[in-house]
């Protein structure tokens, strides 16, 4: 019913447009110089003027869009290798905004100066070539040093090696709607692995025949010592999902049928991030706004939100089903020694499988 | 290729056989041959297509800003069953975004945009009776209605429509057990672009026969229409890149229905290991890619033409740099065939293979900028006669240079990996790719209606309808960025799941009002669009002074287009503003555009061609 009020609503609306705009055409038919449904000189004005305020506008957009939402950004990156993306990152963008700038602005200033208007003969340029070869060589060279500088470090961070003493491996482990990891144990080297395998508790399909395997470890939490290299090995069980770590500036798509690969150091633990002011303005402003919702939930008799603390995540970031909104998982970054503890008390694939 | 290879006496004689033929309603507005209807028809199953569409759009962006609500408006247009006591379920919202995508992409900026213009306007631009093949154009349109069918079909099915992306990734595309609908739902999606993809075939051969064998007298390659120029490039790539997507998904169909493993291997689902073996989806989205790049460009290459002729015109100036123009028309077209990489960065595939496409996607940022740089001095100076189409058309540069600018963003593999399938690539590319050609179809629209329909369109509502939608769009999609580079993943039913993104709600729901505004605004186009049909004031011949040459046909062209003789062309077509030897007027004293078909004239200065 409501539907139908609104459509009523929007088409009296139209109606209501429409007659307007015919009793503003009737009042000034007379004084007009072209024929209906052409524009004249006096349309030209307004509209060059309204092209005015609207680049206006459409700065001020921009500058409240960055003034109100660069906080959306998140923190300094919790891994090395995102701090070199985010150094790319601002350098482009500032030469984006530089070109974005000039660009946006001339256009609308050139709607509105050049409007028609009796009398003013357009200048017949049909071509210029140093100018265009000016603005063709030069996007040439600027690009050029963003590529080479974005490929450099694209290689940094995309080319490595396990056989490196010091990397440690980490299988990420993906299914319909929920993430686990395997630590490949004392011998940094993860047990065989395949579909066929999965059985009961065995949820990963490890081969149990392999030796390698009676030390990995299986979590369903991400727990990762700071300042060590971690090399994922990625598996996925069913759909393509895709790992990513919004706050390591880290991603890779996990792909059933093959084994994909991403490595970045963590660099700031938990407890410092949750320490950071960022993070602190963050969480404050975010509880905030749940207490508010809070509210609004026991008003009407239901359950409260609970506070709300940083934690580190893992998202899917590859539409994966019906639950793919809430596929994550929770990181833990912590001092090496912490991490060390934590393993050591986790059970190991060989200790699962003989007590099963 | 120079000398238009067209029997003028033939072709004469066969236009006057056509006029002896008794014509039914049937054979004159359904089964027609005619380009002109069937480029309205194109037009008014594109303009239903993108009624459903935005429609779409509109809901889930309601169940991002207010998630899991109850909404009159989920019960009213999605029933009992996807949006019970009117919420909408996660299921409903995964359809809605692929169907939105899928039909927004293929049926409206593909097919309704280069359908409508290049049947429209081929022919009339470059001087031929029809289509090089009437009867094979005919076919096209009613392979695609067919098509329509059958994608709006899938969305009455038991299991819902197709609910993975539009890039219907398998495995989940392809395992019914993954997915509600990846079932029937998934089947019809296949079906139906298999349709599509033989009209776009038949469409584009069409075109490109047409362009280069039936140009009349004098209509050399670089005299034709820049718009002309767009749509024959547009379907060179599509003929290169379609059968690869249907190559796609065939093997993907085999996977769905009959079996085989072309993109399955090692599969857990619903507590079964399955028996595909060796397949890779890997491989799909390098064919599904391979077609999907040169689809953006499919997509807004038209739309580029469009508005190169819409800004030259009523700039009253000649298009600045035409050679440069045509040049990155097609180094764009070549480009666009080598960078598919460049949306698998992340796929898994080797890193290496992501440097190359990282630079061949920069590459194709010299040509746009050529492009940007080449309208924006096209104004300068100019005698700007400001109508809705010429609006559109300025909205349709500002919106390329938006969209455009963040490639170099999320072309950058190293870039890539943090922005990857956020918001921010949502925005980059519906600004870019969507927006930009919307607002050039919408140009093209308001530029040729006279020509179309005989009448003109309302002016103030244009007006209040352009306005509306640039505000609104930039409302949507400048915001959006931002939400992208918090991190936020695309195709999220509600993002309320992580505390963490809560403080976007605000955002969320500013964009989402603008994007009702925009929606609810197209309804004044709509009225506009079909009243101006019946009650609009009626169109004078050439009502934009332009100089093309569909402008010198009667105000509604018959079968035949031209009632005599087919016009000769001597010049090109940007003769805007052009003064006589001595400067102390225009060449055709007190007319400020010479139409193509004017001989030059004696005090003319050296032409430009």
């Amino acid at each position: 019913m409501t539907a139908f009020l609104i459509l009523i609503i929007l088409g009296l609306l139209g109606v209501t447009v429409w007659q307007i705009a015919k009793i503003f055409q009737l009042s000034r038919k007379e004084e007009s110089q072209s024929p209906e449904g052409v524009n004249d000189d006096r349309d030209n004005k307004i509209q060059g003027w309204i092209m005015l305020i609207f680049g206006i506008f459409f700065f001020g957009l921009m500058i409240h869009n960055f003034w109100n939402y660069s906080s959306f950004y998140p923190p300094k990156s919790g891994s090395s290798e995102g701090v070199e993306i985010d150094r790319l990152f601002f350098t482009t963008i500032i030469l984006i905004m530089v070109v974005q700038v000039i660009m946006q602005a001339l256009i609308f200033y050139y709607g509105y100066k050049f409007h028609g208007r009796k009398g003013q003969i357009a200048k017949f340029f049909p071509e210029h070539e140093k100018l265009e070869f000016a603005w063709t060589i030069v996007p040439v060279i600027v690009l050029a040093a963003l590529i080479v500088y974005g490929l450099f470090t694209w290689s940094d961070i995309m080319n490595v090696s396990e056989d490196d003493e010091d990397v440690m491996v980490v299988e990420l482990y993906a299914y319909q709607f929920g993430w686990k990891a395997r630590y490949s144990g004392e011998d940094n080297t993860l047990g065989k692995a395949n579909v066929k395998f999965i059985e009961g508790i065995n949820s990963l399909g490890v081969d149990e025949s392999d030796p390698y395997a009676q030390d990995d470890i299986v979590t369903s939490e991400l727990h990762l010592p700071k300042g060590k290299k971690v090399l994922f090995k990625m598996r996925s069980q069913d759909v393509i999902h895709s790992a990513y770590f919004p706050l390591f500036r880290a991603q890779m798509n996990v792909v059933p049928g093959m084994i994909t690969q991403y490595a970045f150091t963590p660099s700031i633990t938990t407890e410092e991030m949750r320490k950071s002011q960022y993070m602190r303005k963050k969480v404050e402003k975010i509880n905030h706004l749940r207490k508010e919702r809070s509210e609004a939930l026991t008003a009407k008799g239901e359950e409260a939100l609970d506070d709300y603390n940083f934690d580190y995540f893992l998202l899917c970031n590859k539409v994966c089903g019906t639950s793919h909104y809430n596929m994550q998982m929770k990181i833990v970054v912590e001092e090496e020694d912490q991490f060390n503890e934590w393993l050591s008390n986790q059970e190991t694939f060989g200790e699962q499988m003989s007590k099963s | 290729m120079s000398a238009p290879a067209i029997n003028l006496s033939a072709q004469q004689h066969e236009h006057n056989a056509h006029e002896e033929h008794h014509q039914t309603f049937v054979t004159k507005y359904i089964f027609s041959t005619d380009h002109k209807i069937i480029g309205k028809q194109y037009l008014i199953t594109g303009i239903v297509m993108a009624c459903i569409g935005i429609l779409m759009s509109v809901l889930f962006r309601i169940q991002i800003a207010w998630p899991e609500q109850s909404q009159a408006i989920f019960s009213f247009f999605l029933g009992e069953k996807w949006a019970p006591d009117g919420v909408m379920t996660p299921d409903a919202y995964l359809g809605l975004v692929t169907m939105h995508g899928t039909i927004m992409v293929f049926f409206v900026l593909t097919a309704g945009l280069s359908g409508t213009f290049s049947n429209s306007l081929i022919p009339l631009q470059i001087g031929a009776r029809d289509m090089a093949s009437g009867f094979i154009n005919m076919l096209s349109y009613w392979i695609f209605f067919i098509s329509c069918c059958i994608m709006l079909s899938s969305l009455f099915v038991q299991g819902g429509p197709a609910m993975g992306g539009w890039t219907v990734y398998p495995p989940l595309s392809a395992l019914p057990q993954a997915l509600s609908g990846s079932g029937t739902g998934m089947a019809l999606w296949i079906i139906a672009m298999a349709f599509f993809i033989a009209q776009s075939l038949l469409g584009s051969i069409n075109y490109i026969v047409t362009v280069l064998n039936h140009r009349t007298k004098g209509m050399t390659m670089t005299r034709l229409p820049l718009s002309v120029w767009s749509f024959f490039i547009a379907a060179i790539v599509s003929v290169l890149s379609f059968p690869v997507l249907l190559a796609a998904v065939l093997l993907l169909f085999m996977d769905h229905s009959f079996g085989t493993s072309f993109y399955l291997s090692d599969i857990f689902i619903q507590g079964e290991v399955l028996s595909n073996q060796g397949g890779s989806p890997v491989l799909f989205e390098h064919l599904f890619w391979f077609l999907g790049h040169p689809e953006v460009y499919i997509v807004v290459l038209p739309a580029m033409g469009i508005v190169s002729e819409v800004l030259a015109t009523h700039a009253r100036k000649p298009i600045f740099g035409y050679r440069a123009m045509v040049a990155s028309l097609l180094a764009i077209a070549f480009l666009s065939t080598i960078v598919w990489g460049h949306h698998m960065f992340v796929s898994g595939m080797n890193p290496f293979l992501g440097s190359v496409f990282t630079f061949t996607t920069l590459l194709i940022a010299i040509p746009s900028a050529v492009k940007a740089f080449n309208w924006t001095t096209t104004i300068w100076k100019g005698n700007l006669q400001l109508n809705a189409a010429m609006l559109f058309s300025i909205g349709m540069v500002s919106t390329f240079i938006s969209g455009g600018l963040t490639g170099l963003v999320v072309g950058d593999s190293t870039l890539d990996i943090q922005v990857h399938d956020t918001y921010f690539v949502i925005a980059h590319f519906h600004l870019v790719m969507g927006i930009s050609a919307a607002l050039g179809f919408f140009a093209g629209i308001y530029q040729w209606y006279p020509k179309m329909f005989g009448r003109m369109m309302n002016k103030t509502l244009s007006y209040i309808h352009f306005w509306v939608t640039i505000v609104g769009v930039y409302g949507v999609f400048f915001p959006m960025h931002f939400v992208g580079l918090a991190g936020l993943p695309r195709r999220y039913y509600t993002n309320t799941a992580f505390p963490y993104f809560d403080d976007l709600m605000d955002a969320n729901v500013m964009i989402t009002v603008f994007a009702i505004i925009t929606g609810v605004v197209q309804l004044l186009f709509l009225f506009n669009f079909f009243y101006s049909m019946i009650y609009g004031a009626k169109a004078t011949k050439n009502p934009w002074g332009s100089t093309t040459l569909e402008w010198t046909t009667p105000v509604l062209p018959g079968h035949g287009n031209w009632p005599g003789e087919i016009p000769t062309v001597y010049r090109w077509p940007y003769d805007y503003s052009k003064l006589n030897k001595d400067g102390t007027d225009y060449v055709i004293p007190g007319q400020d555009f010479i139409p193509q078909n004017v001989p030059i004239q004696e005090n003319e200065p050296e032409p430009a061609q």
